[in-house]
């Protein structure tokens, strides 16, 4: 690998971060879409030099940006500058950000125990195809799965997600109804995982026609039956490919672990000063090595004692280290949210995170020691890295 | 010939400077000109009213001769200096937000 490319999706724009395989000297740039809540940047695995963007905006609503070289440029799929505006048969051209429901939406339950009309507001997550650099599944809010098969240009819902039974008991979290984690199985092209705050988490193991619940084990204390089949909110899930059975999640509350593909959960808090947090990841190489970022509480998102800590456990779960070296340990009141960390496929395995107040960190030794790359840029909504060739 | 100003944000992804000259079939209203308006420039549409209802985006609302049109009916006709060319047809970002 000759280097690394982080992509940084901000309120504000993007950026991207590259470097060496050493890592320890940065080029940043950026910003791109300046101005605009970039919800997530994701390239292809089967492509590096292809990225999809998620841009938002409360006036002018959802984007999807493309790039096919590495960021340098980016055009709206379907719509590059200058090329017609209508297909060869006479079909309008612009519709890369057009994500309609199938069908009837349908209603869920909304902040106030009411039920509420399913209304798409914006892109929060982009997973490309393992092995197609034209199809990428797009987690949305209110909360449904699309995908495109040509590259972005057009979008379609796999509503079989959307339309499972338990939908209208599903209500929003604080940052909405989102979709946020899609989880592609490299060994089941037919299997993928979905996340949603606040519903929980979802397989399907027919390619995205059919859904199930898989929440049991999980324990929400807010919710009416602590136990129930959905209603969690669940911050984030991850899974090392080499596993793709064993998921770990930090939930609002927990971090969890299962090891039958969502069948059953089990706790492995075990010794984290709190178990509330947002981001969750596993190291590139060591499958039972995996990194999560305590918050002190559902009502207090920044760190504890106002000391930026990463936890990591080289047992998946229960035993956690601290992580502080190069950290800020005073005065530190951000936070991380939930696509806000990545890791990388060097060796050492190389940990990033970016923050609500604008830094991201880099470790390039697993997390033993850690250095901002950035330290002002706007709140962090997501990061993701790429090994280059 | 229609003048159009958009904001900034949309004029980034139109890939346009300054004001919009559009051509548009028939009575100058908010309809045709945006019309108009996405047939030219495909990779706005959405942005400024939704794509299935057509509707105007809340955050976004339409000056005309320093009158807000935004809830007149879309079908209506635009003053005649903004038919004419001689006002433009303003694409205004609510202010809101930071």
């Amino acid at each position: 690998m000759s280097g690394v490319r982080v992509l940084v999706g901000t309120r504000k724009g993007a950026f991207a971060l590259t470097s060496d395989g050493k890592r320890k000297r940065w080029k940043v740039s950026g910003p791109h879409f300046a101005g605009w809540e970039i919800y997530h940047v994701k390239g292809s695995p089967v492509d590096p030099n292809r990225l999809f963007a998620s841009q938002t905006s409360a006036w002018f609503g959802q984007i999807i940006q493309r790039s096919d070289d590495g960021g340098k440029t980016w055009f709206q799929p379907g719509t590059p500058a200058g090329e017609p505006t209508t297909t060869p048969d006479g079909m309008p051209q612009g519709e890369s950000n057009k994500f309609v429901y199938d069908g009837i939406p349908g209603s869920h339950q909304w902040y106030d125990g009411t039920q509420h009309p399913w209304e798409f507001k914006r892109v929060w997550h982009l997973e490309p195809s393992l092995t197609d650099p034209d199809t990428v599944y797009a987690g949305v809010e209110d909360a449904a799965l699309f995908r495109t098969t040509n590259g972005g240009k057009s979008w379609h819902e796999l509503s079989g997600l959307r339309k499972h039974d338990t939908g209208p008991k599903w209500q929003p979290g604080a940052g909405g109804m989102c979709l946020h984690t899609i989880l592609l199985d490299p060994s089941n092209p037919q299997r993928m995982y979905i996340a949603i705050s606040a519903a929980g988490a979802f397989r399907t193991d027919d390619g995205g026609k059919t859904w199930r619940p898989i929440n049991r084990g999980l324990h929400s204390q807010y919710i009416p039956d602590p136990n129930a089949e959905v209603g969690h909110c669940v911050h984030r899930i991850a899974m090392h490919p080499s596993r793709p059975s064993t998921l770990f999640m930090q939930k609002h509350w927990d971090v969890m672990r299962t090891d039958d593909a969502g069948e059953s959960w089990r706790e492995v808090s075990g010794n984290l000063p709190t178990d509330f947090g947002f981001p969750i990841d596993v190291h590139a190489h060591e499958p039972e090595t995996i990194y999560v970022v305590p918050i002190k509480s559902d009502s207090e998102h920044f760190p504890p004692d106002g000391k930026l800590r990463v936890f990591r456990s080289r047992a998946g779960g229960n035993e956690w280290e601290t992580l502080t070296k190069g950290l800020p340990q005073r005065n530190c009141y951000v936070n991380v949210l939930r696509d806000a960390m990545s890791v990388d496929s060097l060796e050492p395995c190389g940990i990033y995170f970016g923050t609500t107040g604008g830094q991201v960190y880099a470790s390039a030794d697993a997390g033993d020691s850690w250095a901002p790359i950035v330290r002002d840029l706007p709140a962090v909504l997501s990061v993701e890295v790429q090994a280059l060739p | 010939m229609i003048r159009v100003l958009l904001p900034p944000h949309l004029r980034t992804l139109a890939r346009v400077d300054g004001e919009v000259q559009l051509d548009v079939e028939g009575p100058a209203t908010q309809r045709s000109v945006l019309d108009a308006l996405e047939a030219n420039y495909p990779m706005l549409r959405g942005t400024v009213r939704d794509h299935v209802t057509q509707e105007r985006r809340s955050l976004v609302r339409f000056f005309a001769c320093g009158q807000d049109v935004s809830h007149e009916p879309p079908d209506a006709p635009l003053p005649a200096e903004v038919a004419n060319g001689s006002e433009p047809f303003l694409v205004i970002g609510a202010i809101a937000g930071g």
